[in-house]
């Protein structure tokens, strides 16, 4: 395999790792999230737009670090900088 | 595939280029000055007022109502920049909805700016607060341990406004684009319901956040009159935990 293929190979591979891998924990996150307030919120319903503003803000800050996965699995697919490297490199050639 | 709006060439000059992200930014920028201004030119306190008076003041009325149940004991003051900040962003995403479109934000420089200028609007708002003491001590509070910690977090929730913004809309713009190769017809136009419900979302937790950022700048170090002095001796005194709009600006000194 020359330095091309390594780097699609790698890439690719490690771009669905990522996105797989990195949500999982969030997905967990806010599922458990979501679950709390909605107890909460059928205990007390009175307090539902206090409890519904933290949720949104709570699930942003938990979702962040997905949206981080796929920004990486986006720039790894897209945006390569070593495929960009090669790429220049043997243009030059 | 265009990853974002700054691959759109509309227009180049040597090295200046005129990329959707600057076109689309201007034209929102225009259209949400311009209805505004128009708006605003016959205001009227009577009864009987025009249908675009009252979808502003229910806005500007409901953003004001969010931004105080943060714990901002003036929205007014606030109400500028974090009206502005909601409204751009929720107007960027609520346009994806004309054909051509791409929204502003889905580019990193957008978001970035607009991450930036919250970065530079918080110290601001803290040090016009609380001064520039009052302000540099929040940072070294509870101990001077903190201080790197502190520094780390006020840079990284910088870049966490910036990347969230762009990833959502990006995410957005590119599941659209991947399901029209696949499933030409109906199914991204769901997609692009579900892009406007997140779009709304992502406006309100920028803005959310921001006004957050900016409450815990302002109100963190202010104690309640009568327990200021109870509090005084205490190293890490708690911060109030209801923050009234007394005029003192009393500081618990660690």
């Amino acid at each position: 395999m020359d330095n091309m293929t390594i780097i699609a190979v790698a890439s690719i591979a490690v771009a669905g790792i990522t996105t797989g891998f990195g949500t999982m924990g969030p997905a967990l996150a806010e599922g458990r999230a979501v679950a709390t307030a909605l107890s909460s919120l059928a205990q007390q319903p009175d307090a539902s737009p206090t409890i519904t503003r933290t949720l949104f803000v709570g699930l942003a800050m938990i979702e962040s670090t997905a949206i981080y996965c796929f920004v990486v699995s986006m720039i790894l697919i897209f945006a390569n900088p070593f495929w960009n490297h090669v790429i220049t490199q043997a243009a030059g050639k | 595939m265009h990853l974002s709006p700054d691959q759109m060439i509309f227009w180049q000059y040597g090295v200046f280029k005129l990329n959707g992200t600057i076109v689309f930014t201007w034209a929102l920028m225009v259209a949400l000055a311009l209805g505004s201004r128009l708006v605003t030119r016959r205001l009227s306190t009577e009864l009987v007022r025009s249908r675009w008076q009252n979808l502003l003041e229910i806005i500007v009325t409901a953003i004001m109502k969010q931004v105080g149940e943060v714990g901002l004991s003036h929205p007014e003051k606030y109400l500028g920049f974090l009206g502005t900040l909601f409204l751009f962003v929720g107007a960027a995403s609520l346009c994806i909805i004309i054909p051509g479109y791409q929204p502003p934000t889905a580019s990193l420089s957008t978001t970035t700016s607009l991450a930036l200028c919250v970065f530079v609007a918080v110290p601001l708002f803290g040090i016009e607060d609380q001064g520039v003491r009052g302000y540099l001590k929040s940072y070294v509070e509870p101990t001077v341990i903190m201080l790197p910690f502190n520094i780390i977090s006020e840079l990284s929730r910088t870049l966490a406004l910036a990347v969230r913004l762009f990833g959502n809309m990006m995410s957005g713009a590119m599941i659209v684009g991947i399901l029209l190769t696949i499933t030409p017809f109906v199914f991204p136009i769901v997609m692009t319901t579900l892009g406007l419900l997140t779009g709304m979302v992502q406006a309100y937790i920028f803005s959310i956040l921001a006004a957050v950022y900016i409450a815990a700048a302002t109100r963190s170090r202010k104690a309640n009159p009568e327990q200021a002095p109870a509090l005084a001796p205490a190293p890490a005194a708690a911060p109030a935990p209801a923050a009234d709009d007394h005029p003192t600006k009393e500081h618990a000194h660690g």
